[in-house]
């Protein structure tokens, strides 16, 4: 779970967040939604500890993690894990070595690696194609090696930086089912999307970020409503941008 | 722990092998670096030696004696010489001795010439052998006390100079060596700074899924350290077969120039071998941390 408390940041003259205070409690499937600079990505990055907050309070798993001394990022770090909307896989690395890669990090072992990833590469649906390359794939099982890769090592919190904003439609929707197993297996996901038909059919909690502020928190049905009710000043708040052009 | 070390070595050999260009021209810095360093060792060493082969002919102190002090006199002298620490040997030369060995040393065949002297012009003497060369004065001052001396003689001069010039040859080293070391550090660090570039995607999947600093850093340290091993056998390798070359063919001549045999070749390489690693080693290792630092700040 991910609780922030007042966190506030700001780079140099920009805003990044402005007093934010937010629940996320665990199994939930949370979109994280706004323009552009808006401080989806200071959220995550906040998260990661890849930047420290200016002030208030940040916990993930119940752990102060505005404290944290350098040495121990990484042990939080294992406790996320983290899907990108470019993949991000290693191109000389086949997809098994992709995924093992996570785990070798962590100082497994062999055996358990074997045991592991054609597990995990069977979950995400891409157990023949385990000795190919990144370059072999199409970007869809791109994704799902890189979603195998987030989730090898057992990640309490599953963040996904628009994952779908590389795909087709129908590509996106089979990913968007693949992170809604996940979620079912008790995972955290915090899903940051520009995608809005994903946003509205998908039916879960959507935190809409605007100017570093939160804008709207609702769970799924709210959402579903007012969408019905005003859709056209939804759309205009939440324009679509690159990876949104899905058709509802 | 065990399992990372290995991680990090099998790491750095697939690295070294697939950034073959870039391994291979640090590789060549280094070993250039090492080379001029090796060629200033060689030499600061056969210099070193020579001089303290030069200094031990220049460590004796010639009182020559007035004709009418007593040989008597003289042991008093030597008795008193004898009692100070900076002495090491004191001994007697009589005139006639003195003549004999000047014949001998200096005038070999012509010695014959000599013997139409009707008198010995050389005076009898008392030959002082100090323990260290820059302790000579002290020698001469206790010399000048004494009375029916009539001259003191050494190589004061010849000895200044050559206690100046190792000095300012150990000093010139030492800053030509500081200089040689800082130049390769910064070589190996912006090759490896090329390979971390290439690795900047790898390295940034690697943080975010909770790899250690130390982690990420292994293998490039490993890398950086065996570029540096590698460079230092082949330094110590050329440098061998370079001075063996240069003693065979000048070793004749050496000798008779300088007096002294050169250091073997044995001696040397096992020095080298020494120094070369422990420079290698510290450069290659140097050189990852220092390039590996900006990356990992974050």
């Amino acid at each position: 779970m991910i609780v922030f408390e007042n966190v506030t940041k700001n780079y140099n003259t920009n805003v990044g967040l402005d007093n934010v205070s937010v629940k996320i409690d665990k199994g939930d499937f949370v979109f994280l939604v706004g323009p552009s600079g808006a401080g989806k990505s200071t959220f995550i990055k906040l998260i990661l500890k890849e930047i420290d907050a200016d002030s208030g309070s940040i916990k993930v798993n119940g752990n102060e993690i505005t404290t944290l001394s350098n040495r121990q990022i990484p042990k939080l770090r294992r406790s996320i894990g983290i899907v990108f909307q470019d993949f991000r896989l290693l191109p000389k690395k086949t997809v098994f070595e992709n995924v093992a890669f996570a785990m070798e990090i962590i100082h497994q072992s062999p055996r358990q690696i074997r045991r592991q990833v054609p597990m995990v590469l069977s979950l995400v649906g891409i157990s023949s194609k385990a000795s190919k390359y990144p370059s072999e794939l199409s970007a869809g099982e791109q994704q799902r090696v890189a979603i195998a890769r987030a989730i090898v090592n057992n990640p309490t919190v599953l963040i996904a930086d628009e994952p779908t904003g590389n795909l087709d439609p129908d590509t996106a929707w089979e990913i968007m089912r693949l992170l809604e197993q996940i979620n079912r297996r008790g995972t955290t996901i915090v899903m940051v999307t520009h995608a809005k038909d994903i946003v509205d059919r998908m039916k879960k909690r959507v935190i809409a970020i605007e100017k570093g502020r939160i804008v709207r928190d609702e769970a799924g049905e709210y959402r579903y409503h007012e969408d019905r009710i005003d859709s056209t000043k939804h759309r205009s708040t939440y324009p679509l941008t690159e990876g949104g052009t899905l058709n509802v | 722990m065990f399992s990372s070390l290995r991680y990090s070595v099998k790491q750095a050999f697939v690295q070294v092998f697939r950034n073959r260009a870039m391994s291979l021209a640090s590789m060549f810095s280094i070993t250039a670096m090492l080379l001029i360093l090796g060629l200033f060792f060689v030499i600061m060493v056969n210099i070193g030696v020579g001089i303290e082969k030069a200094k031990t002919e220049f460590d004796s102190v010639s009182a020559y004696l007035e004709d009418t002090t007593t040989y008597e006199e003289a042991q008093t002298m030597m008795l008193q010489l004898s009692g100070m620490n900076e002495v090491n040997e004191v001994y007697y030369l009589d005139k006639d001795t003195a003549m004999a060995q000047w014949k001998a040393q200096e005038w070999q065949d012509n010695a014959y010439l000599l013997d139409g002297l009707v008198e010995n012009p050389l005076p009898n003497s008392i030959e002082v052998k100090v323990t260290k060369l820059e302790d000579a004065d002290r020698v001469v001052e206790v010399l000048n006390t004494f009375n029916g001396i009539k001259q003191v003689k050494y190589y004061k001069e010849t000895v200044d100079k050559l206690v100046k010039i190792t000095d300012s040859l150990k000093v010139g080293m030492l800053v030509i060596m500081a200089f040689l070391v800082i130049v390769s550090v910064v070589v190996v660090s912006n090759t490896v700074k090329l390979t971390v570039f290439a690795r900047q995607k790898e390295i940034e999947i690697m943080k975010y899924v909770g790899a250690t600093n130390w982690f990420i850093r292994g293998p490039f340290l490993a890398e950086g350290i065996l570029i540096g091993i590698l460079s230092a056998g082949i330094s110590v390798g050329i440098t061998a077969l370079v001075y063996k070359k240069v003693i065979d063919m000048l070793s004749l001549n050496m000798s008779l120039i300088l007096g002294s045999p050169m250091v073997s070749v044995g001696f040397m390489t096992s020095n080298l071998v020494f120094i070369f690693m422990a420079l290698g080693v510290s450069i290659g290792a140097w050189g990852s941390i220092i390039s590996m630092r900006r990356f990992l700040d974050t």
